[in-house]
């Protein structure tokens, strides 16, 4: 039989802000951590997720408040508990870790010191030996070399390293269920897979339960045992990953599955969810995903829909739950996108973006960090060419790179002929309209003190299109209109749109000057899964009716396998491997691209490959390693690896890498 | 009657259109608002903006000059507030007199009715000259007066807030008595208007009485010439209003140009700009202003006919004394300014911009400078109490305005000989620290709520 549960949430209600028109982040949770097992929290951003962790730990913010509920760990109401004796509980027998290890660590507190502050507190049996244990918890979670590493400060150790740090401290009170909030969003993937694997060892070494925090469909696939699926500050299905992950039955996480861009689903449209979360200050009546649902029906709107038994440990919040497995992705009309050369229409040669290190007090130049280092790009004309590589790479210098937002040391740009990278400022300004960006984080790339018609028109005005201001207002109106936004938006503020909106006002800002390539860096990591399908299907639309181009940055392989016709993988300023996205993704070369690939958390169990764990991180571009510069990490090392940079090798006419193993045959 | 407009009224004015025409602008963009209702929700924020508007009104209504002929005025030129407080001006006595009091502070050699000498303290010309016995009939009189005061004052809340809450009643279908309830006490809505008006009819009581006081009395006596302290103490709201505001009008057009090229444009601009900054900055600022002051002083002497008027030479040296305060203190609003454009500058929607070919200069102007004025406005009302009390510490080390000029450092400057006489004469000391000190607190509560309406890093600002 099931052992009896470790945590027990019984109707958890948080509210925040004002007491008149409260939000409810966390309205009546009902959850259950068993011993030893990993219980994944998944929902999108604004569900209440984290909120719910921070009831548990009775860290809410200062303005919000546990309204209604129970929370009981080991039997024990830590609701009712003074917070003397919470205190206790928090950090010891509870433990957490949190997205951005960057922030949770002090800076300046040596690692061992934060290890042994936790020690102190929660570890009698340790007391009398802080700094052997330190060093030992270090050990556990992998860290090379612990008896130098626990006399550094944060600041000396890379982003993976400080979230073992935060796990170490979390283990150094021997907790007996572990809330991970969002672990390893902050991490790049090989880094994530790292992390990942560590939590999965220390479970099976040390018991412990663990509640996982995500909103990453592929990291719940690798790591959890069961399931609850939040919506809206409510679970709407609970069930065993197994089941989750084969035949859930709720349509929103049919529909999570099925807006997830793969390879299979290139060339379709992805299925979106439309419109948006609710707003959890509203009053609800009825279910709360029904205005988004596909199945629908009226008895839907009639009273919150109950908790249904489907099998043994599977509940759903539905009156018309689906069943049966997820279709298959069918490879149909894969072919509709096939890529097949064209014209070129960027060329890039040798690019080289290098920034000066100044050192001492005359600040003289001391050394270059070198963030592109000779890369040659080739993109046709209404292509895309994907970009991809871990941060810090040089992915984005390279794009600014190409649209001199950065100067470039050296190189050739040819962009439909011209070399951009020599044009006068003069010259350049006036090419400018051919060519575009979108950024990341569309709320930090529109000015909060314009309304979106103004910085739709931006391009317009600074460009001399578009006419007289009538003229001009009838484009922006046309332009928001090609983005799916409702017309009035022109008159709105940047901060009236959600994150999917703004990122289509960015690209309706981008469409005005009619651009033939746009530099994409990073355009959907910022957003929910299902808005981020909204946004690749609206850049493929676009580019069937515009025939644009997209330079593609970014480091999600499963976006890339969606929307890209060619790869180019990149690792420390330089690229390794180019091809074909079928060529690349399926038949990786180049040892630093299957470790990636290999990393990528799957959600198909057949598809899982065998983890290529990468050890370290990337070196300093200030400081490249001689030769190869991934022989530090690589697998394949030989000695020439250590003494000179592979040339480039041909695979087919499309394909090439630059590594020595693929020289020597 | 002609209106002569000194340099520093001109100031003052341009300084309020300018005001006036950011609330016009304001009304109309979201953004703009948004602060000003947060701050406009604070009651804290709203009581301390009732007492700063009625300084500024004393202040502007002591700052619409004109030349007056004949009278009695010593000065040829008086401002409309010293129509209004002509009593006060006119009724000066011999010299020092405690407040409240019939009688000198010193005593002099006095005939008696009946033809004999004596030592004694003399009646005072003004002050209590209407009782016969101040000393049994002083305490009632006071007492009636006062009394008088605050009914004057009930009377006019009544006749503005009576109609008020029936017109606004009539219109929301709500009883009279229920909507003073939502005037004073019961918050309707976002804005504190509770705190607003309660606010401003206690500042109506204090002002009646004080008036109805003042017109037999010297509330805060006299000084060595026989000068009422309150007049000086009203008149000196002008000064202290103009250092407070000028200061920061001067040098904000030197900090905002500077400090965004500096960190826009950065390589060489911004070596000279900081260059700049820095050297002025290690350069004692003490120092800077007594070498500016006696210059003037230098020029003032030597070109004597182009000044007929004390008033106009006092005013020239207060405008001087603006200019050198904020040509030492702009350096720290720039610094703050270079700092927060470099971070702008790296800002996805800027680059945006110059990924669309948008001209440095106008890139500064719609994006960056519109996104720094919350420093600059959070810096001004901060710098606004700093600059009043640093006023009273140039009067002390004899730098500051003109002595003829009615300031709270030329009160303390002069009070603080007095200090060591016995019996101490305290009124001057006490009336400029009670007005300075309600203005600078409620300057500093009001930049407290400003600042946290306009801090991004507070998130309630922005929302």
């Amino acid at each position: 039989m099931k052992p009896p549960a470790l945590l027990r949430v019984r109707g958890l209600h948080v509210e925040l802000g004002s007491p008149e028109r409260p939000v409810r982040a966390v309205d009546g949770i009902d959850l259950d951590v068993r011993p030893g097992e990993t219980l994944a929290l998944l929902g999108e951003s604004g569900c209440g997720k984290s909120m719910t962790a921070f009831g548990v730990m009775r860290l809410l913010p200062p303005s919000g408040r546990i309204t209604a509920g129970r929370v009981l760990f080991d039997d024990q109401d830590l609701l009712a508990l003074p917070e003397r004796e919470m205190r206790a509980v928090r950090g010891g027998s509870l433990g957490m870790i949190f997205q951005e290890p960057m922030t949770s660590l002090n800076p300046v507190m040596r690692i061992g010191d934060q290890i042994a502050e936790s020690i102190r507190l929660h570890d009698k049996e340790n007391l009398h030996r802080p700094r052997e244990r330190a060093v030992e918890l270090l050990e556990a979670v992998g860290i090379p070399d612990p008896r130098r590493r626990v006399d550094e400060y944060p600041h000396q150790l890379s982003g993976g390293m400080k979230q073992r740090v935060m796990v170490a401290i979390a283990l150094a009170g021997q907790p007996r269920l572990l809330i991970a909030d969002e672990p390893t969003t902050a991490l790049d993937v090989t880094i994530q897979a790292q992390v990942l694997s560590l939590l999965k060892d220390l479970r099976q070494r040390t018991g412990m339960a663990v509640l996982l925090i995500s909103h990453d469909l592929g990291v719940v696939a690798e790591t959890a045992d069961r399931v609850a699926v939040m919506y809206a500050g409510q679970l709407v299905e609970v069930c065993d990953a197994e089941t989750f992950f084969s035949r859930p039955a709720h349509p929103y996480g049919r529909k999570l599955f099925s807006s997830l861009p793969t390879f299979g689903k290139r060339g379709r449209e992805l299925e979106i969810i439309p419109g948006m979360v609710p707003p959890l200050d509203s009053d609800f009546s009825g279910c709360r995903f029904a205005d988004r649902c596909d199945f629908f029906q009226d008895d839907c709107r009639v009273g919150e829909p109950a908790w249904r038994d489907l099998e043994d440990g599977h509940s759903v919040r539905c009156i018309h739950p689906r069943g049966g497995p997820l279709e298959p992705a069918s490879d149909g009309e894969r072919t509709t996108r096939q890529w097949m050369p064209g014209q070129a229409l960027l060329d890039v040669d040798d690019l080289k973006v290098h920034f000066p290190i100044h050192k001492g007090v005359l600040r003289r130049v001391k050394g270059y960090v070198k963030a592109v280092d000779g890369v040659s790009l080739r993109l046709d004309s209404s292509h895309t060419l994907a970009l991809v590589g871990e941060s810090g790479c040089g992915k984005t210098t390279v794009g600014k790179g190409i649209l001199r937002l950065i100067q470039p040391t050296a190189g050739r740009v040819l962009f439909d002929g011209d070399d951009l990278a020599g044009l006068s400022a003069g010259a350049l300004r006036k090419r400018r309209a051919d060519m575009q960006i979108i950024f990341q984080d569309p709320a930090a790339s529109m000015n909060p003190r314009m309304p979106v018609g103004e910085i739709v028109a931006e391009g317009l005005r600074a460009q001399g299109l578009g006419g007289n201001r009538e003229a001009r207002q009838r484009r922006v109106a046309e332009l928001l209109e090609q983005v799916g936004l409702p017309a009035d938006s022109a008159r709105r503020y940047p901060h009236e749109f959600s994150g999917g909106q703004r990122q289509r006002i960015c690209v309706a800002r981008a469409l005005a000057v009619e651009p033939k390539l746009i530099v994409c860096d990073e355009p959907t990591s910022a957003l929910d899964v299902s808005v981020q399908a909204q946004i690749l299907n609206l850049f493929t639309e676009l580019q069937q009716r515009l025939k644009l181009s997209y330079l593609f940055i970014t480091h999600d392989i499963s976006v890339v396998s969606f929307i890209a016709h060619e790869v180019a993988v990149m690792y420390l300023g330089r690229i390794v491997e180019q091809g074909r996205v079928d060529e690349v993704l399926d038949q990786p070369k180049h040892p630093y691209t299957l470790a990636l690939l290999s990393a990528v958390p799957v959600i198909d169990s057949d598809q899982r490959r065998e983890v290529i764990r990468l050890e370290g991180d990337m070196p300093s571009p200030a400081n490249p390693p001689t030769g190869c510069h991934f022989h530090p990490r690589c697998a394949y090392a030989m000695p020439v690896c250590r003494e000179r940079y592979p040339d480039i090798s041909r695979i087919s006419a499309s394909h090439t890498a630059a590594c020595w193993l693929l020289e020597q045959d | 009657m002609t209106p002569v407009i000194l340099s520093t009224d001109a100031l003052l004015f341009l300084l309020l259109a300018g005001v006036a025409a950011f609330v016009w602008h304001a009304r109309r963009h979201e953004h703009l608002r948004r602060p000003w209702r947060h701050v406009a929700r604070s009651n804290i924020g709203m009581a301390t903006a009732v007492i700063l508007l009625a300084y500024v009104s004393l202040g502007v209504l002591d700052s619409m000059h004109f030349e007056s002929r004949g009278g009695m005025a010593s000065d040829d030129i008086i401002s409309l507030f010293d129509v209004v407080a002509s009593d006060l001006r006119e009724r000066q006595e011999k010299t020092y007199s405690a407040p409240f009091s019939a009688w000198l502070y010193t005593k002099e050699t006095l005939e008696l009715p009946d033809g004999r000498v004596a030592r004694g303290y003399p009646r005072l010309k003004w002050g209590g000259a209407s009782l016969d016995d101040p000393l049994a009939e002083r305490a009632a009189d006071i007492a009636r007066r006062a009394l008088l005061g605050l009914l004057q004052a009930l009377a006019l809340s009544a006749v503005v807030y009576l109609p008020l809450a029936w017109s606004r009643g009539r219109r929301q279908r709500v009883a009279v008595p229920a909507m003073l309830r939502g005037f004073f006490i019961e918050r309707r809505g976002e804005t504190a208007w509770p705190a607003f008006n309660i606010t401003l009819v206690a500042l109506l009581l204090c002002g009646f009485v004080m008036a109805s006081l003042a017109g037999e009395y010297h509330l805060f006596g006299t000084d060595k010439v026989g000068e009422d302290v309150f007049y000086q103490a009203l008149k000196s709201i002008r000064t202290g209003l103009l250092i407070g505001t000028l200061t920061t009008l001067v040098m904000l057009p030197a900090a905002l140009f500077l400090g965004i090229l500096a960190g826009y444009f950065r390589g060489w601009v911004d070596d000279l700009v900081q260059y700049l900054y820095t050297t002025l900055s290690s350069i004692p600022g003490v120092l800077l202003i007594a070498a500016a002051i006696l210059m003037l002083q230098v020029y003032m002497s030597e070109h004597a006919e182009e000044f007929n008027s004390l008033v106009q030479r006092a005013d020239l040296r207060l405008l001087f004394l603006c200019v050198i305060l904020g040509i030492t203190s702009w350096t720290t609003l720039c610094r703050l300014l270079r700092g927060e454009t470099l971070k702008l500058r790296e800002l996805e929607y800027v680059q945006a911009a110059q990924a669309f070919g948008v001209r440095g200069l106008t890139i500064i102007s719609r994006h960056i400078l519109p996104n720094t004025m919350h420093i600059v406005l959070i810096s001004i009302v901060l710098d606004f109490s700093g600059l009043v009390l640093a006023e009273a510490v140039l009067a002390y080390v004899n730098i500051g305005v003109d002595p003829t000029m009615n300031s709270w450092g030329n009160m303390i400057n002069s009070a603080r000989l007095e200090l060591a006489r016995e019996p101490i004469v305290w009124w001057s000391l006490a009336a400029a620290f009670v007005f300075m000190f309600v203005l600078v607190l409620a300057a500093n509560l009001f930049a407290d709520v400003v600042r946290d309406a306009f801090d991004p890093r507070l998130g309630r600002g922005r929302g």
